[in-house]
């Protein structure tokens, strides 16, 4: 049987400046995995900027690392792994238990994408498939992948709370700098609008505004503006505080009790903490936001654990596959075997049966064929079990030997 | 028939309240376990209910003990219309210990039982006692759903940890449905009690304390639609009116019925 071999790296081994050696864009790995694979055996290279991974079926190791451009000192860092080690592997991978963040989505996409521009046969088509299957399932039966990774994301994760749906919900932002944008980002991947862009220098507001799609305004024409937006982003460099509670209170009436959502992750902090004391205001500051994070990393980790299990029952799946697929071809010529016993003998016997009506000749055959399923009925079964733990050689070996399969027969 | 129906409906509620509260602590199969509690129990109380109007002479949840059963009935299917969601989990957590219990307590009051003749028609008590319960289930709701509101609405003030754990809907859904939900049950309780007064009428009995309390709650929940749609409150003080409104809504159910029902 060909083994399945992985050979790779990732950011837990290895620095960007060894990472960055063997990364592949989408068409390189492509084109790697079809080469290796050009004269026999299956490929299938994932690469994605914390990993760089071969997954090889009936081709050389050395050959492959050569092919990818590995030298002695990416050799020292490599792992190499085969069969169950490698597919528990791929199925941690797939899972993002491997991740930096663990359950982060993005790689599941980036395995899919590789098994489909990869070359698989049989073997690394049954791995892929399994592995995306791991995925998909560790995702929707644990929360692992439920809860925000970043600042911005569950800012957004929060205003949610408050409103559910955030399509519609118009958004302010102050100051027009990376952080601004990101978390404005955030909330209008989320469907929200971004309405407005406030900042002390109008010319870099302007900017932000236009890849937003929002008005602008200096800082001092929010208050009037706070009427009609839903959610306050603020990232400002001010000094002090920008907006107050007693403005935010002034406009209290007019927002007709519709909630005020605020997010305030500039340090020093720009919107005053009391405005968080007004009925229908919810304002968090950065580390607010950034206890939220660290709660929902920890929650992800536990989850983790109930992902690795899993992971874990797949692999061994996986590997029960394997095995079974050792004893196959044994089974397939002991069964050939029998029927070419029991035709020949039917035909030995075309003398005494030829008397026979044609329903009659159709009841003699069917219950040889009945007795030939019955009798090798239990010894599939059995080799078949046998190949689950892993002594599926031995009982294949066994076999060939008793009925003397694969010989010459006079 | 109805000893082998009541105890499979008391179970099923048992369980979904079980569940809730294991689903509070860790969110997943338990919350769908309980969904599958609250769906299998109101189907066999709604047998029980059955068999009771078909074997009954006349109207059978015409005690205080029966008309707590029926309100047992309403409350789960009110929930049950979105209840199974899973983001309403936590509020079947507030419902489903309080159907379990009210049920038991039916029980004990001899409610899940055949009905002997009442000296009220079947139709009357039918516009009359359903009207009012189905009111009343609709206030129940409606608390439910303010208590998660103003639970939900201190949590994400106080920044609270585990947010993003436990997720109820949001904090403008909750109060949408808790007013949506009185819009509905106001006019069956003006329904209800104008059958009351036909019937007060008619027969020139004397008004009693359960009427002057239904009267006040009406007024109550009346009070929080006008206030909610003509002067815009929301938020908390809405949340609030609404508790004040379920706590005569008690008050009616639990401590005057002896009086009425005499």
């Amino acid at each position: 049987m060909t083994i399945l071999r992985l050979v790779g790296l990732s950011h837990h081994v290895a620095p960007v400046e060894l990472r960055e050696r063997v990364a592949l864009d989408a068409d390189g790995a492509a084109a790697l995995s079809r080469s290796l694979a050009a004269e026999g055996g299956e490929a299938v290279c994932l690469s994605t900027c914390n990993r760089t991974e071969l997954y090889l079926v009936g081709i050389d190791e050395h050959e492959a690392l050569a092919a990818l451009g590995a030298d002695d000192e990416l050799a020292r860092v490599l792992y190499r792994l085969s069969e169950e080690g490698a597919a528990l592997h791929l199925f941690r991978v797939a899972a993002g238990l491997d991740s930096m963040v663990p359950g982060e989505g993005e790689i599941l996409g980036q395995v899919r994408d590789a098994y489909e521009a990869g070359a698989a046969g049989s073997v690394l088509d049954r791995l892929f498939r399994q592995a995306l299957h791991v995925g998909k399932k560790a995702r929707t039966e644990t929360a692992i992948a439920e809860s925000p990774a970043s600042i911005s994301s569950a800012a957004a994760a929060l205003a949610q709370q408050v409103f559910g749906e955030l399509r519609g919900r118009g958004v302010l932002v102050l100051g027009a700098g990376k952080a601004a944008e990101l978390a404005a980002r955030s909330l209008a991947s989320r469907g929200a609008a971004i309405a407005l862009v406030a900042n002390r220098s109008l010319e870099r507001a302007q900017e932000l505004a236009v890849a937003l799609g929002a008005q602008v305004t200096g800082l001092d024409g929010v208050e009037e503006r706070l009427g009609d937006v839903d959610i306050v982003v603020s990232a400002t460099s001010a000094p002090g505080f920008v907006l107050g509670r007693a403005q935010v209170e002034r406009t209290l009436r007019a927002r007709k009790a519709r909630p005020l959502f605020l997010i305030d992750i500039a340090v020093p902090r720009d919107l005053e903490p009391a405005i968080n004391e007004l009925e229908g205001c919810y304002l968090y500051d950065i580390d607010d936001l950034e206890a939220v994070v660290a709660e929902s990393l920890a929650g992800r980790r536990r989850e983790a654990a109930r992902a690795e299990v899993l992971a874990a029952d797949e692999a061994g799946r996986f590997s029960e596959w394997r095995a079974s697929r050792e004893v196959v071809p044994a089974i397939a010529s002991l069964r050939a075997w029998a029927e070419e016993i029991r035709t020949g003998e039917l035909a030995r016997a075309e003398g005494r049966l030829g008397r026979l009506t044609e329903h009659e000749r159709r009841a003699v055959e069917s219950i040889t064929a009945q007795i030939v399923n019955k009798l090798l009925h239990l010894p599939t079964v059995r080799m078949k079990e046998a190949a689950a733990t892993a002594d599926g050689a031995v009982y294949a070996d066994a076999l060939e030997h008793l009925f003397g399969l694969g010989e010459e027969r006079t | 028939m109805v000893e082998l129906l009541f105890w499979p409906a008391l179970v099923a509620y048992s369980e979904a309240a079980v569940a809730y509260i294991g689903n509070a602590h860790r969110p997943g199969i338990a919350g769908r376990l309980g969904t599958w509690g609250v769906r299998v129990g109101w189907l066999v109380q709604t047998a029980l209910l059955t068999v009771q109007a078909a074997r009954s002479d006349g109207f059978p949840w015409a005690t205080w003990a029966g008309s707590l059963n029926l309100f047992v009935w309403l409350v789960v299917g009110a929930y049950l219309i979105w209840g199974c969601r899973p983001r309403y989990r936590l509020l079947g957590l507030a419902v489903m210990p309080l159907a379990a219990l009210l049920l038991a307590l039916a029980r004990i009051g001899g409610g899940t039982g055949l009905a002997t003749h009442s000296r009220y028609s079947s139709v009357f008590l039918v516009l009359h006692v359903g009207l009012v319960l189905a009111a009343f289930a609709g206030f129940t709701l409606a608390a439910g759903l303010s208590v998660l509101y103003l639970w939900q609405e201190r949590r994400l003030k106080k920044g609270a940890p585990g947010l993003l754990r436990l997720r109820p809907p949001s904090l403008l859904t909750l109060e949408a449905l808790s007013g949506r939900t009185i819009v509905f049950a106001l006019p069956a309780l003006t329904l209800g009690i104008a059958v009351g007064f036909l019937r007060l009428g008619e027969d020139r009995e004397r008004f009693d304390a359960l009427m002057a309390v239904t009267l006040l709650t009406w007024v109550v929940y009346g009070a929080y639609l006008l206030l909610r749609y003509e002067l815009g409150w929301r938020g908390r003080r809405a949340a609030y009116l609404a508790l004040i409104g379920f706590a005569l809504v008690i008050t009616v159910r639990l401590a005057l019925p002896v009086t009425h029902f005499s």
